[in-house]
C-alpha cells in the first residue's frame, strides 16, 4: 500500500451526518431477489404482494429473463383482502402447485410486501406450517422486502438474516464468508484464503441449501457487503464473532480485508505477501489504467445501496477522486466504521433522503460525477451532468482484487463516454 | 391470489403516471411507500425521458402506519404545489396506501389549494395500468374541460397518447400530418403534449379523433356526452383502416378534401412477387385489443398472412376479440397469464408471432419470429427514427417490421433445396440477422421446454405422445425447415390420429403432406 495515501487522523466514522426524512428516489428490498434467486441455485422467491411488486421486479431486472425466474409473486386480489384464513389457504394452494411443478426446489423464501405488510398476513406462521408439510424435502423461511421496512440491498439482509435462526449448530472453528458474492469472485475470494491456509471457509449464502454453514461460538465471520446489518446482529446472536474490516473493494479494501481475516487465522507476514503480492500488483495496475479519468474529479453519490461511504474510500483513496457527497440510505456504523475510518473529511454524510432537496444540493456541487438510481440518471444527463447508474455497482462482480479494474472503470466508461462523443465541449 | 411471474400490464396507478408524465403543467402527488418510486425508470431509461416523471411519492414507512401517513401525505401535497408551481394536480393511492385509507382524495379538497385538485380511485386489487391511465384522463378531462363555443376553422381533438405508449409520439405525428393535409386543424392533442389549460378548451373542437380505446376511450365518451362531440371509431393502422378513417373524419367535418396517399408504398410492397413468398404465413396474433384488431385485418387483407391464433391480455376489451375471434373462424384468447399464451402458441404452431415483448421472449424460446406490435413496451418500442403504426407511413412500417424477421422469399427455397448444407441450413436462421436469429427449438414439444427451463407451465400440458414416430420418419421432419417443420408434424400427427395410424413412417409423412396439399 506503499503508494496510498496514509489513513487519515480524522476520519469520517465521527463525522456529523445529515439526517434526511422525505420523498426517496430508490428500490425496495424485493429487488434483491433478482440476484439472490441467481446466487441460491435450489432457493425459489415467493413474493406475497400485489400487481405492483410483480410489476417492479420485472421492471427493476431490466430485461426479462426468461429463463429460470426461480421467483414469482403470488398477486393479493379483492377477495384476499376480505379475510385472512383465506390468504393462509390460498398461500397454501400456491405454495403446493408450486413445489409440485418445481421439485428441484429445497428451500422457499416467502418475501413480504407492502401489502402484506399492511394487511398483516403472517408469513412467520405460514412458513412454520408449509415447512411442517414440506419437510424434509423444503425447507420454507420467510422475510419481509416490503418497501415501508427495507430499501433496496436491505432485501438481501433481511433474507440472509432470517436462514441465520435455521443454521445448524456447530462448535467448530470456521469462517463463514457472508454476502451474496458471484461465483467467480467467491471462487477467488476462497482460493486466496486456501492458500493462506485458511479454513474450513464457509458461505453465506451457499449456492445450494445442503451447503449452508453451520454455525456456533467458534465461528468467526466477515461480512462482503456494508448492508448486512441485521445479519451481522443475528450471527452475534448464534455466538459468532464478527472481523471488523473495510469492504473488499479495490486493491487497498482487498489487502485489508484479507489482512483482518489473516490476522484472525494467525497467518505469518511472509505468507501473506507470498498469496496476495501478485494479485495485489494485478489490482494496483489495473486500477491505475482507470484512475487516470477519475483523478482530480469530484464525485456525488446518492444514498442507493449502503456501497456509498466503501466506494467513496475506494474512489478518493484509490483513484485520486474528491467526494463532496457521500449519501447513504443507512449507516451501520459497526459494519462501515473501518471504511469511515479511512475516509478523510470533508465530504458531506447524509444518511436517508429528501430527492429533491438533494438534487438541489448536487446541482449547485456540479460534480464531475454523479452515482445515482435509473430514475435520476438520465434527467442529471440532460442536464449536463455525467451519472453513474448505481444499479449496476451490485449488479457486477465488483469485489477483491481481479475486479478492482472493473469496478474502477464503471465510474470511468461514463466519463470516457462524455469525452468520446465530445459532449463536454458541448456543454 | 394468482402466482404470476411476468406481467402485460403494471397496476393502475402506473396508467396515471402515464398520463401525468405525458402531460405538462399537471403534478401527481402518490401516496405510496419508497419503492414505489421505481415507475420512475420506467419512464426514465425505457422511454429516456429527459426529466423525472412529475410525480411526489409520499414515502410513508413501516413507523408511520396508524400515526401520521395523512399528515405525511399533506405535507408532501403541498411542498409539491410550491415546488413545482402545477396548474393542476392529481392525487391517488398507490396498491398500499389504498389499504391504509388515507383517502387522499378528500384531504386534497380540505387544503384549500389554489389549483384544482383531482382525485382518483384506482383500485389496485381488481383493476391494471389501461384502466389507471383511461380514469385519469376521464377524471382530469371531466374536471377541466366545459362546453364552450367551436373553433371557427374546423378542427378536432386526438385522445389517447400517453407517456411510454406504443409508438405514441410517432402516431400522434403521423394523423396530425393527416389531418393537417384535409384541412384540419388539431385543437389539442391529449393527454400527451398537452397542460391542464389546455384540456379546458377541448369543448373548442368540433370532433374528437380516437387513437387509443385503451387509455382515452371514457374521455372520448363523456366529450361526446358532454360537449356534443362525436369521435371517430377507426383506428388506422393499416392502409384499409387508414381509409376508413379517412372517411369518416371526411363525414365528420363536411369536406372531401384528401390526403396524399402517394407515399403509402405498403399495397404495391405487398402485391410486387417477391411477395409472393408471404403467402398463407400462419400468424399468431396477441398483443392490447385494439393493436390485434388492426394487426388481423392487416395480416389478411394487406400481408396475404393466414392468422391461426389470436387474443388480447386486456379483459376490458374482450367482447371486441370475441368477436373477432368469431370472424377469423378462431376461439380467441382472453388471458393476462404468458403461461397460456405460450401454451397457445405452442399448440398453433405458427410460423410468425406478431406479439409484444413477452411473445417475442416465448418466440426465441420456441424458435418462431416474432415481430412486435403492441405494448407491454420496451427499450427497442422507442427507436430513434421516425416509425408510427398509423396512417400512410404506418402501413409502410408495419410492411417492413412484419417482413423482417421471416427468412427472404429465394432464401427460403435454398433453404428447402439443400436441407443438410453445413454453413447455409436453417438452424441459422434468417442471413439478414447475423448471430440474433431465432433458435429453433429442434424437436422437443415448446411445453416441454418451458418445464425445462424452469418457468411454470401450467398444469394438462399437451405432449401429443399418442402416436409414435419412427426413426427415419423423425430424420425427415427434421431436413423440413424449421419454419414449417411444427406444421408438418401437427398435421402428420393428425392425419395418422384421423386414419389410426399409431406409427409415422416416412409414407405416412408424405401421405400427409399429399393430404394437405390442396
Amino acid at each position: 500500500m506503499s503508494d496510498l495515501p496514509a489513513p487519515p487522523a480524522v476520519g469520517c466514522r465521527t463525522a456529523p451526518v445529515l439526517r434526511e426524512r422525505g420523498q426517496r428516489e430508490v428500490f425496495c428490498g424485493l429487488t434483491g431477489i433478482i440476484w439472490l434467486h441467481r446466487k441460491m441455485q435450489d432457493a425459489f422467491f415467493l413474493v406475497v404482494g400485489s400487481r405492483t411488486c410483480a410489476h417492479l421486479l420485472q421492471s427493476a431486472a431490466g430485461v426479462m429473463i426468461f429463463a429460470e425466474p426461480r421467483f414469482g409473486t403470488a398477486i393479493l386480489e379483492e377477495t384476499d383482502l376480505a379475510g385472512m384464513a383465506d390468504a393462509q389457504d390460498e398461500l397454501d394452494r400456491e405454495v403446493a402447485r408450486l413445489l409440485e411443478r418445481r421439485p428441484d426446489i429445497r428451500q422457499l423464501f416467502l418475501v413480504g410486501s407492502c401489502p402484506s405488510e399492511v394487511i398483516k398476513i403472517d408469513l412467520s406462521k405460514a412458513a412454520e406450517r408449509l415447512s411442517a408439510a414440506h419437510a424434509p424435502h423444503v425447507r420454507v423461511l420467510n422475510y419481509s422486502g416490503s418497501g415501508i421496512e427495507t430499501t433496496f440491498t436491505e432485501g438481501e439482509d433481511a433474507c440472509l438474516a432470517a436462514m441465520v435462526p435455521a443454521l445448524e449448530a456447530t462448535e467448530a472453528r470456521e469462517l463463514v464468508i457472508v454476502g451474496a458474492l458471484p461465483d467467480v469472485v467467491e471462487d477467488q475470494a476462497l482460493s486466496l484464503l486456501a492458500a493462506m491456509g485458511i479454513g474450513p471457509v464457509r458461505c453465506l449464502p451457499a449456492r445450494r441449501a445442503a451447503e449452508d454453514p453451520a454455525v456456533g461460538p467458534n465461528t468467526v465471520y466477515a461480512l462482503t457487503q456494508p448492508f448486512l446489518g441485521a445479519t451481522h446482529e443475528a450471527l452475534s446472536r448464534r455466538g459468532a464473532r464478527h472481523i471488523p474490516a473495510p469492504m473488499p473493494f479495490g486493491e487497498e479494501g482487498t489487502t485489508r480485508w484479507l489482512r483482518a481475516v489473516a490476522d484472525e487465522f494467525d497467518v505469518p507476514d511472509d505468507v501473506f505477501e507470498r498469496v496476495t503480492a501478485a494479485p495485489r500488483d494485478r489490482a494496483r495496475r489495473a486500477v491505475a489504467a482507470q484512475a487516470e479519468t477519475l483523478r482530480g474529479r469530484s464525485l456525488f453519490l446518492f444514498p442507493d445501496s449502503q456501497l456509498e461511504p466503501p466506494l467513496a474510500r475506494f474512489l478518493t483513496r484509490e483513484c485520486g477522486m474528491t467526494a463532496i457527497e457521500v449519501g447513504s440510505p443507512f449507516l451501520h456504523r459497526d459494519v462501515i466504521g473501518p471504511d469511515l475510518d479511512l475516509l478523510a473529511e470533508g465530504p458531506v454524510i447524509s444518511e436517508g433522503q429528501d430527492v429533491d432537496l438533494q438534487l438541489e444540493r448536487c446541482r449547485a456541487a456540479r460534480p464531475d460525477l454523479t452515482v445515482c438510481g435509473l430514475g435520476l440518471a438520465n434527467p442529471l444527463e440532460a442536464e449536463g451532468m455525467t451519472t453513474k447508474w448505481a444499479i449496476e455497482l451490485v449488479f457486477t462482480p465488483v469485489h477483491f482484487y481481479e475486479q478492482a479494474g472493473d469496478l474502477a472503470g464503471l465510474f470511468a466508461r461514463p466519463m470516457r463516454r462524455k469525452q468520446a462523443l465530445g459532449l463536454e465541449a458541448a456543454e | 391470489m394468482k402466482l404470476s411471474v411476468w406481467t402485460y400490464e403494471g397496476p393502475p396507478h402506473v396508467g396515471a403516471m402515464r398520463v401525468a408524465t405525458g402531460m405538462t403543467g399537471l403534478h401527481f402527488v402518490l401516496h405510496a411507500p419508497q419503492g414505489d418510486t421505481y415507475a420512475d425508470l420506467l419512464f426514465t431509461m425505457i422511454e429516456r425521458r429527459d426529466h423525472r416523471p412529475p410525480v411526489t411519492y409520499t414515502t410513508f414507512q413501516a413507523r408511520d402506519l396508524g400515526s401520521d401517513t395523512a399528515n405525511l401525505f399533506r405535507t408532501a401535497c403541498l411542498d409539491a404545489v410550491e415546488r413545482f408551481d402545477p396548474q393542476a394536480i392529481i392525487v391517488g393511492s398507490s396498491c398500499t396506501a389504498e389499504l391504509i385509507q388515507d383517502d387522499p382524495g378528500g384531504m386534497s379538497e380540505t387544503m384549500g389549494l389554489a389549483i384544482p385538485a383531482i382525485p382518483l380511485e384506482l383500485p389496485s386489487y381488481q383493476r391494471k395500468e389501461n384502466f389507471g391511465a383511461d380514469e385519469t384522463f376521464l377524471q382530469i378531462v371531466r374536471a377541466l374541460a366545459e362546453p364552450m363555443e367551436r373553433s371557427e376553422a374546423i378542427s378536432c381533438n386526438i385522445l389517447g397518447p400517453t407517456a411510454l405508449g406504443f409508438r405514441h409520439r410517432d402516431d400522434v405525428a403521423e394523423i396530425t400530418g393527416l389531418l393537417r393535409e384535409m384541412g384540419i386543424a388539431v385543437n389539442v392533442a391529449a393527454p400527451m403534449g398537452s397542460s391542464p389549460a389546455d384540456i379546458r378548451r377541448l369543448g373548442a373542437a368540433h370532433f374528437n379523433v380516437l387513437l387509443y380505446p385503451e387509455t382515452a376511450e371514457s374521455a372520448a365518451r363523456w366529450c361526446e356526452k358532454t360537449l356534443g362531440q362525436p369521435y371517430t371509431k377507426p383506428i388506422p393502422i393499416g392502409a384499409g383502416a387508414t381509409r376508413d378513417f379517412i372517411g369518416e373524419v371526411q363525414a365528420l367535418a363536411g369536406t372531401d378534401a384528401a390526403p396524399d396517399a402517394t407515399r403509402l408504398r405498403q399495397p404495391w410492397w405487398a402485391a410486387s412477387v417477391d411477395s409472393t413468398y408471404l403467402t398463407g404465413k400462419r400468424v399468431f396474433l396477441f398483443g392490447d385489443a385494439t393493436h390485434v384488431k388492426a394487426a388481423a385485418r392487416v395480416a389478411r387483407d394487406e400481408m396475404g398472412f393466414e392468422v391461426v391464433g389470436l387474443g388480447c391480455y386486456n379483459r376490458e376489451f374482450a367482447r371486441d376479440i370475441r368477436a373477432l375471434g368469431k370472424e377469423f373462424g378462431l376461439t380467441p384468447l382472453i388471458s393476462d397469464d404468458y403461461l397460456e399464451v405460450e401454451t397457445a402458441i405452442a399448440e398453433a404452431a405458427p410460423e410468425m408471432i406478431l406479439g409484444t415483448q413477452m411473445e417475442r421472449h416465448i418466440g426465441k424460446r420456441l424458435g418462431i419470429p416474432c415481430a412486435v406490435i403492441s405494448a407491454p413496451v420496451h427499450v427497442q418500442d422507442f427507436p430513434a427514427r421516425y416509425s408510427p403504426q398509423m396512417g400512410f407511413e404506418g402501413a409502410n412500417v408495419l410492411f417492413d417490421t412484419w417482413v423482417h424477421p421471416l427468412v427472404m422469399g429465394l432464401e427460403e427455397h435454398l433453404l428447402a433445396m439443400f436441407r443438410e448444407d453445413f454453413e447455409f441450413n436453417d438452424a441459422a436462421g434468417p442471413s439478414h440477422h447475423g448471430g440474433h436469429s431465432p433458435r429453433p427449438q429442434d424437436e422437443a414439444p415448446a411445453v416441454e421446454a418451458a418445464a425445462e427451463e424452469g418457468s411454470m407451465p401450467s398444469e394438462a400440458a399437451p405432449t401429443g405422445g399418442e402416436v409414435i414416430w419412427l426413426d427415419d420418419a423423425e430424420r425427415e421432419l427434421r431436413k423440413i425447415p424449421f419454419f414449417v417443420r411444427g406444421k408438418a408434424r401437427r398435421n402428420t400427427e393428425a392425419f395418422a390420429a384421423s386414419r389410426g395410424i399409431g406409427r409415422i413412417s416416412i409414407d405416412t409423412l408424405y401421405e400427409a403432406k399429399a393430404h394437405y396439399a390442396r
